[in-house]
């Protein structure tokens, strides 16, 4: 302690040697500031097949939100949900789950929202029948059994939302010419993307699947105005246009 | 040549010179010259299995991980670097993760901030082996990067959610993604981990813990303050034999607190990691409170 100190003349810093020590590190850095948004903005596209948990916010607010904590993963008493591993589809530590595997349970009391503590699952999601995890889409007309005059229905009678978010519409069976073949029909309105339909199809590959809002809908465009038919219907024929 | 008889670890033949740290060991005997890095490993560990026990053996004490958890269903704790980070992307979270950060600043407000580093952090566990190896190897000092380093990288961790709107530490950030692998079975990102024990062990010196990490950064500006420190009360007896420099993780702080006017290792690099208190044959080192000191002083 009571030693000389030989350190106190060196201790004033040498302007000019901490302004290059400085540029360089901040050189050093933007770069990795670079390198590090590249790898996120990239993986930042949710794989088509990850859907959300319930309540899940858009997904840019939803990868602002999530502090990658598996609280949701936790909760959920079914093992639905999943923390994304690195060089998977999903941004790696974010919530996702594969219907095919395990679909949503539509819990009423929704535990993994009221778990998440960032609100990146939204607190506001208080009835389960209003979540949007994803839509179902019938994306295999061709292989899918209710389209071949079968009735399969399992997707159908699975759905929680039975006759409300899938329905089954009856059609004259063309290639049987006396038969009905009944279309198993997604009302976008009210799915909730469970995946439970998904889960359940008796195919090998399910030819019914839910897909992330963002992909599975269509959208207008602002300027059309065709939207009202029977106006536009009205209109034309008032200026005498043949249908 | 060493006596070789309570350390297991020395297997290899061909060292001829005098083990690290035999002084303290001769001196002490092996408990007391290995006391602190046992409990800090026995820290480390129970942290963890107090996470694990949940998703491994369904006794829920603490859920989720180091970014965010709740202790027994109700107390709501969270890494305020993380929680920082959502602030800056804009969002407004839940009160749960506020608090949660809050309480941790808090505890490491009084406790030492990079208390987390040496005795919670588990990357700490990887970076301290590739130190070990690098010394068994004795492999060669190589050029010092800038202590500063650490601090533009927190500014960068802070400053890009608010450009780019997401929390893109979270992709990198060595801590979660060891937790999230133990825990979560997601191991596939350990790869970062591997990466971060090689540039340790052969690229520089101490690189990520004394260097780069930006938790240890904000960590280390938390705990300026705190009134726990490792204090070199007896440095009129170190014998310079230099093992504390050998050991310690920020061998910067040292030499202000041995050679200084102020014993106390003020230096808020320290991990307080109690390593230096092992080591030294002499008992140079010793944890203090630096209120109690004050208050007893001023009596
Ligand atoms: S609603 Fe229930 S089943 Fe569905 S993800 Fe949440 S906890 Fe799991
Ligand atoms: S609980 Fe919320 S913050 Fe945590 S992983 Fe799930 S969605 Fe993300
Ligand atoms: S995902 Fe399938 S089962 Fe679930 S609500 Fe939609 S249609 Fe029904
Ligand atoms: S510096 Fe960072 S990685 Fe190292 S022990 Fe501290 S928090 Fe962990
Ligand atoms: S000074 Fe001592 S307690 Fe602090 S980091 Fe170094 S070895 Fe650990």
């Amino acid at each position: 302690m009571s030693q000389v100190n030989r350190n106190s003349k060196a201790k004033g810093v040498n302007r000019r040697q901490f302004l290059a020590t400085t540029a360089r590190a901040g050189c050093a850095m933007g770069l990795l500031g670079l390198g590090v948004s590249g790898v996120a903005k990239q993986s930042s596209h949710l794989d088509p097949m990850a859907i959300r948990p319930p309540g899940a916010l858009d997904e840019q607010d939803f990868l602002s939100a999530c502090v990658r904590c598996g609280l949701c993963v936790q909760a959920c008493p079914y093992d639905t949900l999943k923390l994304a591993r690195w060089f998977e589809g999903a941004p790696t530590g974010t919530p996702y789950f594969t219907a095919r595997t395990v679909p949503c349970e539509m819990c009423e009391d929704i535990p993994c929202v009221k778990a998440c503590p960032s609100g990146s699952l939204d607190h506001a999601l208080t009835n389960i029948d209003e979540a949007k995890m994803g839509i179902a889409v019938l994306i295999d007309e061709k292989n899918c059994l209710n389209f071949k005059g079968l009735r399969c229905d399992v997707c159908y009678r699975v759905c929680p939302l039975i006759d409300n978010a899938i329905t089954l519409e009856r059609q004259h069976n063309q290639r049987s010419d006396h038969h009905a073949m009944f279309l198993p029909t997604v009302n976008s309105d009210t799915c909730t993307g469970c995946g439970k339909c998904e889960h359940a199809c008796v195919l090998e590959e399910a030819a019914i699947k839910v897909l992330p809002a963002h992909i599975a809908l269509g959208k207008t465009a602002t300027h059309d105005t065709y939207i009202n038919t029977e106006e536009t219907t009205l209109e034309m024929l008032n200026k005498g246009l043949t249908l | 040549m060493t006596n070789g008889m309570s350390n297991t670890k020395m297997k290899t033949p061909g060292a001829a010179q005098t083990r690290f740290a035999q002084a303290a060991i001769d001196e002490l005997g092996w408990w007391r010259a290995h006391k602190f890095l046992f409990l800090r490993r026995a820290s480390q560990l129970c942290v963890l299995l107090t996470f694990a026990i949940g998703p491994w053996m369904g006794l829920w004490v603490l859920k989720g991980n180091l970014s965010s958890s709740e202790l027994l269903g109700t107390v709501p704790l969270s890494d305020p670097l993380v929680t920082l980070q959502v602030l800056m992307t804009g969002h407004l979270p839940e009160t749960a993760l506020l608090v949660g950060a809050l309480l941790i600043a808090l505890f490491y407000l009084l406790a030492g901030g990079r208390v987390f580093c040496s005795w919670v952090c588990p990357v700490n566990l990887v970076t301290d082996c590739a130190s070990w190896l690098r010394r068994k190897l004795r492999l060669p000092r190589t050029a010092e990067m800038p202590r500063g380093l650490r601090y533009y990288l927190l500014a960068l961790v802070l400053l890009l959610p608010l450009v780019t709107g997401i929390t893109v530490w979270e992709w990198v950030n060595p801590v979660p993604i060891l937790y999230r692998a133990l825990l979560f079975g997601a191991g596939s990102g350990l790869w970062i981990l591997a990466m971060i024990f090689l540039l340790d062990l052969f690229i520089s010196e101490r690189a990520w813990c004394g260097h780069l990490c930006p938790t240890g950064a904000l960590f280390a500006l938390l705990g300026k303050a705190s009134p726990v420190k490792v204090s070199a009360v007896n440095a009129s007896a170190c014998d310079n034999c230099m093992d504390c420099f050998e050991v310690c993780p920020e061998r910067q702080v040292l030499k202000p607190a041995l050679k200084g006017d102020n014993p106390m290792i003020v230096d808020s690099d320290c991990t307080q990691c109690g390593r230096c208190i092992d080591v030294c044959a002499q008992r140079v080192f010793q944890y203090q409170n630096r209120i109690a000191l004050k208050a007893e002083n001023n009596q």
